[in-house]
């Protein structure tokens, strides 16, 4: 067990990646980011902004995707994961939940969670002590175990989709937009779990969000990502106060309402971001 | 009882027989189908490529001597061996293994993510190209493959099935193919056990999780790579033993590609998902076919069998298009 309270040790370091699709369209332009162990770290920024890229690129799924890292290291406990495929990173600790859940549609709840242990060679006995594990932190899924996971409604796929991830024993979570398509109630929901998650467990979360709001009041440690690139970052609390992520991404202002006319002086504003 | 009915009795079974190596077939598609989501055309080829491959190891026979005489104006043919059937089957298996690992490392590896459409394309090429090494390799002559098997009618059957003609001067029992029963035999463990593989082992699992989500099962780290060629290997086990049964039936000849298309209509009954569809949707087909031969067949002057197969297929799907079994399209609303 870990201590959250003060996370310390660097996990993982993104340095300064550039990410090419299709060889010609450039959607990481330089992020370099560090999750520190123990912590919750959360990615922030818009559509588009190259959260999910990011993400990929560190479990590297990008090459089934035709994307590559062009330039830049990505290092895991000071270790190059380059060369490693998606299943020797799960086998190092790092696994990630797809944005969308992508449950297993036709198989039941505990057999998703049971492919989460297939990279898993510590015998029989501690992935049914993980399973009741998971359960225990998803009540919900216990009552649901044998039916089809493509029948479960869309919070209960997302907690599928992270509790097969913990089966993995992982050390380091990449989480993918949790809250997406979720209800408000819902979404406080996994995040409380999130934290339990890694307050009881010591898991390390790297949790890309769109919900600001939400990310930044669970989150340690933020990062803003805007067009492929890092604008911003620092920890949570400071965010939170900050007076252009307040306008920008919480959608709060100290100026009230703004009229029409100051849309050129807001777009003067926001260019500091890019 | 009337002899029409004793011969109708007949006739059924015997298209139960013959349904099981439609099964057969169809299970190989179903198997790679399901895992990979490739329509795999090359599925009836990779039974003739084992069959011609087993039958030359057996006879001891110099793979490529065509070749290799025409290049180095030798006249050789044979090593001078034979293989006795469990040794060369055993071979042949290892060769399947090989030939799905060449397929996944040179063929599908590098069409991850595309279309159905172009892995289907991929497929026919497949095909084409595997009756084309089965030829160089192996010569293109019809072929005996003698694996031991019994053949012929069993005279047991027709002993013990004569009281049902009550005396009956011109009934001699049933006639049922000692092969066809063994082939039954054969079906039924080796469903009992790809179904038993799918759904209670670790690997099985992840070869389903490989079926409904590429990404999500990269995801947790299964290999893709590992998985599918586990699956082609699998299916070319599926495809030796039809390629056994149907070689030992009507001998080793290259029209045996063609019985793939017969597994399109049971698969279309049984559903391309489902592993006992494909084996009561062969059973559906081989009886239906005879039976409708039988019955219907006189009225319309015969050949039947041709046809009715691909007629039933379209009936379902128009009215049930997943199949008898196939697994429902989930679709949340």
């Amino acid at each position: 067990m870990l201590d959250a309270g003060r996370p310390q040790e660097t996990l993982l370091e993104v340095n300064n990646i550039e990410v090419i699709y299709n060889h010609v369209i450039l959607v990481l332009k330089g992020v370099s980011l560090k999750v520190p162990k123990g912590g919750i770290t959360a990615l922030l920024g818009g559509n588009g902004a190259g959260k999910t890229t990011t993400l990929k690129a560190i479990s590297n799924l990008l090459h089934s995707e035709r994307g590559e890292v062009t330039k830049g290291t990505i290092t895991y406990r000071g270790e190059g994961v380059a060369d490693l495929s998606p299943a020797a990173l799960v086998d190092k600790g790092v696994i990630q939940v797809m944005e969308g859940r992508h449950c297993f549609e036709h198989l039941t709840v505990e057999e998703n969670l049971m492919t989460g242990a297939y990279t898993r060679k510590d015998g029989k006995g501690a992935v049914d002590a993980d399973l009741e594990m998971v359960y225990n932190y998803f009540p919900r899924l216990k009552e649901r175990r044998k039916s089809q996971a493509g029948y479960t409604s869309g919070g209960e796929q997302q907690m599928v989709a992270i509790g097969r991830a913990i089966m993995s024993r992982p050390e380091t979570i990449l989480l993918d937009e949790p809250s997406m398509g979720l209800a408000p109630q819902l979404v406080e929901e996994i995040f409380n779990i999130v934290k339990n998650l890694n307050e009881k467990e010591g898991a390390t979360f790297l949790l890309a969000e769109q919900n600001t709001n939400v990310a930044l009041r669970f989150a340690h440690y933020g990062y803003i990502l805007e067009s492929g690139r890092v604008v911003m970052d620092g920890p949570a609390a400071d965010l939170r106060e900050n007076p252009d992520v307040k306008e920008f991404y919480l959608g709060m202002s100290d100026e009230g309402r703004k009229s029409f006319r100051d849309v050129r002086s807001y777009r003067r504003r926001k260019r500091w971001l890019s | 009882m009337p002899e029409q009915l004793l011969f109708g009795a007949e006739v059924f079974l015997n298209g139960l027989m013959a349904g099981v190596l439609y099964a057969l077939v169809a299970l190989g598609f179903v198997l790679i189908y399901k895992a990979s989501g490739i329509f795999n055309y090359a599925q009836g080829v990779m039974a003739l490529f084992a069959a011609l491959t087993l039958v030359g190891i057996m006879e001891g026979q110099i793979p490529f001597a065509h070749l290799i005489n025409a290049i180095l104006g030798t006249e050789v043919h044979h090593f001078g061996w034979h293989v006795n059937a469990f040794f060369g089957i055993i071979i042949t298996m290892a060769v399947m293994v090989a030939l799905a690992w060449c397929v996944q490392r040179y063929v599908f590896r590098h069409l991850v993510g595309q279309e159905p459409i172009i892995l289907f394309m991929a497929t026919i090429g497949l095909a084409y190209f595997m009756e084309g090494l089965g030829d160089i390799m192996w010569g293109s002559d019809i072929k005996k493959l003698d694996v031991g098997l019994p053949q012929g009618g069993s005279f047991w059957i027709e002993e013990n099935t004569q009281w049902l003609g009550f005396g009956n001067e011109r009934f001699y029992g049933f006639f049922l193919d000692q092969l066809d029963i063994i082939a039954t035999g054969i079906a039924v463990v080796l469903v009992a056990a790809l179904v038993l593989f799918s759904q209670y082992t670790k690997q099985g699992r992840a070869m389903r999780a490989v079926a409904d989500d590429h990404q999500a099962a990269l995801s947790v780290g299964i290999s893709l790579n590992f998985i599918w060629v586990m699956v082609w290997s699998l299916a070319g086990f599926v495809a030796l033993v039809a390629g056994i049964m149907w070689g030992a039936k009507s001998g080793v000849q290259f029209s045996l590609s063609l019985i793939a298309l017969k597994a399109l209509p049971v698969l279309m009954l049984g559903g391309f998902t489902s592993i006992p569809g494909a084996i009561v949707g062969g059973l559906i087909i081989g009886v239906g076919e005879k039976m409708f031969e039988f019955i219907v067949g006189p009225m319309v002057g015969g050949a039947t069998e041709n046809w009715f197969a691909y007629v039933l297929a379209l009936v379902f799907l128009v009215f049930r298009p997943q199949g008898l079994f196939g697994e429902k399209i989930i679709e949340r609303v």
